[in-house]
Formats: C-alpha cells, structure tokens, sequence
C-alpha cells in the first residue's frame, strides 16, 4: 500500500503536471511546486477521494489569512500528510 | 430559458435533499440573436451555453442542499462531452447529482436529455464562497421563481 506521501505526491503531479521526482516531502506545494488555489481545489477533491475524507481547507485558509497558522504548517507536503493521517485516524476513531 | 440574460432552467421539476439530485426542465427559445451566429442559416445551441444549463442546475441543487448558505461559482469542467445537436424549441431535461461536497468547494455530475435522448453531461467542480452584497435575496428569488421547493430555500 502506497504510504500518504507517495499518494499525495502523484495526485499532485497528476493534477498539476508537475514531474513527479521535483515533488518531495518538504515541497511548499504554493511556494515550490506553484500550485494556485484552484488547482488546490482539484488536489483536494482527489485526496478527499483517495482517503475518504474531508480537508477543512475553509478552516485552514482562515487560520493562515489570521496570522494563526503559518502556510508551511499545512502546505509543506510532509505536515500535509501529517494532516492527513490524523483525519484518516480520527475517522476511524 | 432566455439565453441572452443567461436564464438557462425555465423549471425545477424536482429537488431529493437525500438522494443529492435536482432534475429541472427547459426549453431552447425558438429565436435568439444567438442563433444568427450559432450558426447562419444552421441554429444549434452552443456547447457552452448547455455547459451553462448544466452548472446553473448543479448550482440550484447545491443552493438547495447548502439552504443557501454559500454561492457556487463554477471554478472546472471536466469531462465535457456534447453527444448530439440541440436546436430552437428543442426540450430539455437537465438532472444535477452531487459527487462530492468538500470544505469550501462541491463537485456535481450533469447532463441534459431531449426526445430520450443524450445530449451532453459533463462533471463541474463550484468553489463555495459567501454571498456578495445581496446576491444571496437575488438568488432565492430566482430559486423560488423556477420552483425549487421552499423548504429547501
């Protein structure tokens, strides 16, 4: 079973044709890999998919926009996965 | 369906909150300045105006499901396909189904059927975003005028 990363990184590249191997762990998917918000949008709907769950991008978003959150804390791909994976665990909780 | 101000459902023909479905009637006009250029003397309905047809249903179904509290813009297209002509008086039957409601955006699969036959379907993806200024009193008017039941409004 592919891990989130591994995932992740090909519906990035998938999504956004970008070449797989420019896509790592700590890519900024916005600052690195030039992902624009409605692209986003798309990787979003196809992790939502591929994990069955729901990204709070709206929640996110806002958290950024405040100055609660740093981008990196849910752009960077490696703390993207974290996010995920405490999604997909707290759905099967 | 008044195709110069982009009023592409003449009726809501139904609304399932649980089945996430919206089935909605039309009719093409049988003159339009649109007609003298699509295509002389040959009027079809442009693609683009039926993708329009498909998106205005999906975005009443998504109106209704969300009780209005967010507008959808259609932010993607995906798979578009246009199976046969649609010309002046043609009826339309458009059905909207929800995919997938995500945070801040929703994806809905359409198509329009006429004489039982496809016309078109395509998958649209709508970015959520709260009402401008007083949008939100202009879109349940309309809503309310194409008969998209009450309680859903």
């Amino acid at each position: 079973m592919a891990s989130t990363f591994e995932t992740v990184a090909n519906i990035i590249s998938e999504t956004c044709d970008i070449p797989r191997e420019q896509i790592t762990p700590e890519s900024h998917a916005i600052e690195d890999l030039g992902v624009d918000s409605l692209a986003f949008l798309d990787i979003a709907f196809a992790i939502d998919k591929a994990f069955g769950i729901k990204l709070p991008l709206e929640q996110w978003t806002q958290e950024v926009n405040e100055g609660k959150v740093p981008a990196e804390e849910y752009f960077v791909l490696k703390n993207l996965c974290a996010r995920i994976d405490q999604l997909v665990a707290a759905k099967a909780a | 369906m008044r195709l110069e101000y982009f009023q592409m459902i003449d009726r809501v023909a139904s609304f399932d909150a649980a089945a996430q479905v919206l089935s909605a009637t039309s009719t093409v006009p049988d003159d339009s300045p649109v007609f003298e250029g699509h295509f002389p003397g040959h009027p079809l309905m442009p693609g683009v105006l039926l993708t329009e047809t498909m998106a205005q249903a999906s975005g009443y179904l998504v109106l209704g499901l969300l009780k209005f509290s967010h507008m959808p813009f259609l932010a993607g297209v995906e798979k578009a396909k246009f199976r046969t002509f649609v010309g002046p008086g043609a009826g339309l039957a458009i059905e909207a189904q929800l995919v997938h409601h995500g945070s801040g955006y929703a994806v809905t699969k359409a198509k329009i059927r006429s004489d039982g036959k496809a016309v078109c379907d395509a998958e649209l993806m709508f970015r959520l975003m709260p009402f401008p200024n007083d949008m939100a009193t202009v879109m349940r008017a309309q809503a309310q005028a194409i008969g998209l039941v009450p309680e859903a409004a």
